[in-house]
């Protein structure tokens, strides 16, 4: 076990340093100077010089690289260009939003996920199965912030049911806060219940025709008792990975429903970083980020092991 | 008598067609009547896309100031905008560049993804840095590293297929290197190397057309999912530029007229949702299609 831990960690390690390489070509296969294109058609030759060395634009690609890589690994991730902060900080002040955001979705997806796909697999074929076989290839169906926008429009307008957007007054108190983000986690988390649900229906049927489910129902056990200790015991650690594959697609559509929702969190400022080309931002939304997403399903892998004894490495 | 001699012959030769894997597919694939209604969908999109220009019933940016934000009606069926241009004439222009970028991504990444996948599958020394690379281009959520690849690369149509054909390749590279790992191992991979075939041939005329439907499939799943991410990013600001139409950037310019005209935001909406949805059944009914195992399950 401790072995597979060690050999997990190091292979995770490669694939962050193969992440900083992408992120580094990303900002630097701009054509021309990443400078000007930063300051605009209206700076002058000097303000582009300047910033070019501000940035160590100067030095040749093999040592802006290197210089790169030390301070990544440092975690140093440089200063904006534009908020007039380091980039950690701007990230660690939009962090807990978008953390609260995403684990909302994450748990919506997998309260609505979960429970339907099984229920779906258990009664397969019936107007339920086919019910939500509907809803789960249209909730894939539909961008996260077209059902945003829909959602502002019906349950927040309209019927004034949650608030509109933003993230409440500066003095509002956490409870307050959470409203503010009950339409954001629904945007963000009924799309990705979609996967959820069809990987739990699939892994599900798949255990429903074991041998053992048929001698739990032989033995004549209570059906919920079947279906929940017997069957779904089975079908956790397939139904888990789903949930590993979703946190990528949570985290993207989190990025877009900020925007919809004008929340001031990491998915806002990546997206504003993009538009204004605040390079160094966008470099470290990107390393976290994936840092984050790496971390998360390495998680998920150690999780195997607790919840199938039978998993060995 | 010349007469059941042409039948005896006819008939076996039709027999012999009809068990093409081909036809075999589609006669697999009517039988699902969603399927059948998913594939007509797509056809009258496309179509749309095609004949854009001769059939839309106005000029993309005509303005019509007096009938600005006007409801649906004869004369716009799905009403007019903030500027008073048609609606479903620029939803038929944002379906030729949805399809256009959607058709385009997925032959940059089945290329893309299929040479990476098949050779980290076969040639064993490349194969742990190939993996590693599309790990960690998985890593990153598809619609972040689509906007940051937008920020490096520009707002043409072409840098939009170059960021996500970036996004998808690894989703191909995975089922290509999938495929050829279970392919390299049967024993007619076996008799072909002691035969002496080179590891291009191999690949070539070996591997690459046994793995065909896994990559059909996928390349289906990558059309839906390129249409979604082009969207968003186009809602975003991130995509090609906003005077031409698309179905995101309709959408976002929409935002501020939700409460006065919701068909603005509605109309290029339910063009992703049929667009995608019928992609994704199509893609089901091929992956069913093509695998008999799979079908037991669904």
């Amino acid at each position: 076990m401790t072995n597979y831990v060690l050999r997990r960690i190091a292979g995770m390690v490669v694939v962050m340093f193969i992440v900083t390489t992408i992120v580094f070509l990303i900002s630097h296969i701009i054509p021309g100077d990443p400078a000007a294109v930063m300051l605009g058609p209206s700076a002058t030759a000097d303000d582009v010089a300047a910033l070019r060395a501000r940035l160590g634009l100067d030095a040749p690609l093999p040592l802006q690289y290197l210089d790169f890589l030390r301070s990544v690994a440092a975690l140093r991730l440089g200063d904006s260009i534009f908020l007039n902060r380091s980039v950690t900080q701007a990230l660690m002040e939009r962090a807990p939003l978008t953390i609260q955001l995403t684990l909302m979705a994450a748990g919506l997806a997998t309260l609505l996920g979960v429970p339907i796909g099984v229920l779906s697999a258990v009664k397969r074929g019936s107007t339920i199965d086919q019910v939500v076989t509907a809803f789960s290839m249209a909730a894939a169906s539909l961008p996260s912030f077209w059902i945003g926008l829909t959602l502002i429009e019906y349950l927040a307008v309209r019927w004034h049911i949650l608030p509109v957007a933003g993230f409440g007054p500066p003095d509002a108190d956490r409870l307050e806060r959470l409203r503010y983000l009950v339409l954001p986690a629904i945007a963000v988390g009924v799309p990705n219940s979609a996967l959820i649900i069809r990987f739990t229906r699939t892994s599900m049927l798949d255990v429903l025709h074991e041998d053992y489910v048929r001698t739990a129902r032989a033995k004549g056990l209570h059906p919920a008792t079947v279906i929940i200790k017997h069957a779904f015991r089975n079908a956790r650690t397939q139904v888990l990975t789903v949930i590993g594959l979703t946190v990528a697609g949570l985290i993207g559509g989190a990025i877009v429903t900020e925007t919809v929702f004008a929340l001031p969190g990491v998915g806002n400022l990546v997206v504003s970083a993009v538009l204004r080309r605040d390079y160094p931002v966008i470099q470290g939304a990107l390393l976290v980020i994936s840092g984050v997403y790496v971390l998360i399903n390495l998680g998920i892998d150690l999780l195997y092991a607790v919840l199938d004894p039978r998993v060995r490495y | 008598m010349a007469d059941s001699d042409a039948a005896s012959v006819v008939q076996p030769r039709m027999r012999r067609r009809s068990a093409s894997p081909a036809w075999l597919l589609l006669q697999r694939m009517v039988q699902r009547r969603l399927v059948v209604l998913s594939l007509i969908v797509l056809f009258v999109v496309a179509f749309c896309a095609i004949a854009g220009p001769w059939i839309a019933p106005y000029a993309p940016q005509r303005m019509d100031i007096a009938h600005r934000l006007a409801p649906p009606s004869a004369a716009h069926w799905f009403g007019s905008d903030d500027f008073g241009r048609d609606v479903l004439t620029r939803c038929i222009y944002g379906a030729r560049l949805s399809l256009t970028v959607g058709l385009m991504v997925v032959l940059v990444s089945l290329v893309c993804g299929t040479i990476l996948g098949v050779v980290a599958g076969y040639v064993r020394r490349l194969d742990g840095l190939l993996m590693r690379v599309t790990d960690a281009l998985m890593a990153f959520p598809d619609i972040l590293l689509a906007i940051a690849l937008m920020a490096s690369l520009g707002a043409s149509v072409y840098d939009v297929v170059i960021a996500l054909g970036t996004v998808y390749t690894p989703r191909v590279a995975r089922v290509a290197r999938g495929g050829t790992l279970v392919l390299r191992e049967l024993q007619f991979i076996e008799a072909t190397e002691a035969l002496g075939a080179s590891d291009q041939r191999v690949m070539l005329v070996h591997l690459l057309p046994n793995l065909v439907s896994p990559l059909l499939v996928q390349g289906t799943f990558i059309f839906a999912a390129a249409i979604l991410t082009e969207a968003a990013l186009s809602f975003l600001g991130a995509g090609v530029p906003p005077t031409n139409p698309t179905w995101g950037n309709m959408i976002a310019s929409a935002q501020q007229y939700m409460q006065q005209a919701a068909w603005l935001i509605l109309a290029p909406g339910f063009c992703i949702l049929l667009t995608v949805l019928s992609l994704q059944m199509v893609g089901d009914g091929l992956r069913d299609a093509l695998d008999p195992r799979l079908r037991r399950l669904t």
